[in-house]
């Protein structure tokens, strides 16, 4: 059975015969095999340009579905649904639907580079499933995951000052995920490091707190950098055919921002 | 041995300068106590890490040029030496991109202009870890040579993590021979620890994942990636894990915490850098290697193991 064929076998289409008689046989039971016929009519042919405009995604053609990338894959071990290869198919098919199936597991990728080390390919899948991702939030499909928007917290800043600050980076996410502070292993976790941390550190500490650590002379960088990343959203935007601005914050996917 | 290697440019990284503080101190001291230069690069910013990767790899690509254009041509440096694997990843990656991809060279010439300083340009300078820093200026034998206190009591897992060794691509240099590194079974740290007297264990998980892309954004999913590794450390039958790169150490150390209050699995393998550990090796006290700024509380343990 061809790969983009798996939603035949899902349990609500699996057909169910209580009595069956084919050539004098009873065949009656769960068949697989009994497809009735069907015609594929929503392709996005679109998908696969759309996937390679966006960063990560421009190798996704050169794919010919080995299926090492699945293989190998960290997340793949820990939940069988997450399977590039399969997504990478769906996109080069344009089947979008398919895909949308598993919008909320595409961005749980953790870039351990396992897939893009054994592609013989060049395919870069790991990019390729930060492109869909991107793709899919860009698109409305979902709202913005917690790892894009830890992503955000954590590039404005490097762009405002030139150097990350761990603990605003902590507290911008969970402020900006709705989430307390007061996580029991978060809380225990700090509590363990008090026991013994030396004073000295911990006054450096909070005052890196108070006193942003920042690249000296850093705003000629922040103008390149912000000036970059407006072009290259224009461009994005442009090649996914979206004429709104971007959706911002957390809860606010674009299909209801736009309404 | 690599005269070169002796005075090189350093780059700590956002991470030594908070979380990492106990890498950014072991890894001075060891220096130090081996008389080796460190020169900090100045006036250094991120390296764009995972996160500016995943928002524009060309502009990752364009904060790691910036800190080598800096090492290389405000400072004349040959060689600047990342201790942490998502920097020294993202340097290796900026430089293969500025070989190989006109479109990188370009937005990196563009901002590097705009930005006011110059443009970096492949191969002006090498990038190392501060394992390839300490094997290649020191060597095990130069180890064996300053051995004060002897690690022999101790068994130690290796964890090297993902950005040392994938994709293979960004690291031309490994794989090339028994002498070199290997993506597939790294040993350098193997050796190095092993020159310092320790026991190392057959770790199979050397190489594979903490989680540490998701470590806030999706806690479960690195809880369990790490309890893969704490468990099959010790199941090894390590009683410490070697670590090489803050955001792993970070990692393992706030997931071991995790999954005792939010799984009840309690893991007892400690976890250092291996320059804490080689530092003890060489002399050095455990505070000097900054074992207590560590999470995991190993103090008590180097002391029962006669390293204090």
């Amino acid at each position: 059975m061809p790969i983009h064929e798996k939603s035949l076998i899902r349990p609500e289409n699996l057909l169910t015969h209580e009595n069956l008689e084919i050539e004098g046989i009873d065949v009656s039971g769960h068949w697989s095999t009994f497809i009735e016929s069907r015609v594929v009519t929503d392709y996005n042919e679109a998908l696969e340009d759309e996937i390679a405009a966006l960063p990560g995604g421009e190798n996704i053609h050169r794919c010919w579905q080995c299926g090492s990338c699945t293989n190998a894959c960290t997340v793949n071990a820990l939940n069988p649904d997450f399977n590039p290869r399969f997504w990478i198919y769906l996109v080069r098919m344009g089947m979008e639907q398919e895909l949308l199936r598993d919008k909320d597991i595409i961005w749980q990728c953790v870039s351990c580079h396992k897939c893009t080390y054994v592609c013989p390919r060049d395919v870069v899948p790991e990019g390729v499933m930060k492109a869909t991702a991107h793709w899919l939030e860009l698109k409305g499909h979902r709202p913005k995951s917690p790892s894009m928007l830890f992503d955000e917290v954590f590039s404005e800043q490097v762009f405002a000052t030139g150097k990350i600050e761990e603990g605003r980076t902590l507290r911008g996410f969970f402020q900006r995920t709705g989430q307390s502070l007061t996580q029991d292993w978060l809380v225990e976790m700090i509590k363990r490091l008090l026991r013994h941390l030396p004073v000295k550190l911990m006054i450096i500490l909070g005052l890196a707190n108070v006193i942003r650590p920042r690249t000296r002379g850093w705003a000629g960088a922040r103008a390149a950098i912000e000036e970059y990343v407006e072009e290259q959203e224009t461009r994005q935007r442009q090649a996914l055919g979206l004429d709104r601005p971007p959706a911002t914050g957390a809860e606010r996917p674009l299909a209801e921002a736009a309404e | 041995m690599e005269e070169k290697y002796k005075k090189v440019a350093y780059y700590p990284g956002c991470a030594l300068e908070g979380s990492g503080h106990a890498y950014n101190r072991s890894t001075k001291a060891v220096g130090e106590k081996l008389g080796l230069d460190l020169v900090e690069v100045k006036n250094w910013n991120c390296c764009g890490a995972m996160e500016v990767k995943n928002v524009d790899p060309k502009l990752q690509t364009y904060l790691s040029s910036r800190v080598m254009s800096i090492a290389a041509k405000e400072m004349g440096f040959d060689t600047v030496m990342a201790p942490c694997n998502g920097c020294y990843h993202n340097l290796k990656k900026a430089e293969y991109d500025l070989a190989n991809d006109p479109d990188s060279v370009g937005v990196v010439d563009r901002l590097s202009k705009k930005a006011g300083h110059e443009t970096y340009e492949a191969g002006e300078i090498e990038t190392i870890h501060a394992l390839d820093w300490i094997k290649q200026a020191i060597g095990e034998d130069g180890i064996r040579e300053r051995l004060e206190n002897s690690l022999k009591n101790l068994k130690i897992a290796n964890y090297y993590g993902c950005m040392y060794t994938r994709p293979r691509h960004i690291f031309p240099e490994k794989d090339q021979g028994p002498d070199s590194e290997s993506t597939t079974q790294p040993h350098f740290m193997d050796d190095l620890l092993a020159a310092a007297g320790a026991e190392i264990v057959d770790f199979p998980l050397k190489t594979a994942c903490c989680g540490g892309a998701h470590t806030l954004s999706d806690s479960d999913t690195s809880t369990k990636l790490v309890l893969n590794l704490l468990r099959a450390a010790e199941a090894s039958g390590a009683e410490v894990i070697a670590t090489e790169c803050p955001t792993c150490h970070s990692g393992l150390e706030m997931h071991q915490v995790r999954a005792e209050k939010r799984f009840g699995v309690t893991t007892r393998v400690k976890i250092l850098y291996f320059t804490q550990l080689l530092g003890l090796a060489l002399g050095l006290k455990p505070r000097k290697v900054g074992v207590h700024e560590n999470i995991s509380d190993s103090m008590a343990f180097v002391k029962d193991k006669g390293l204090a």
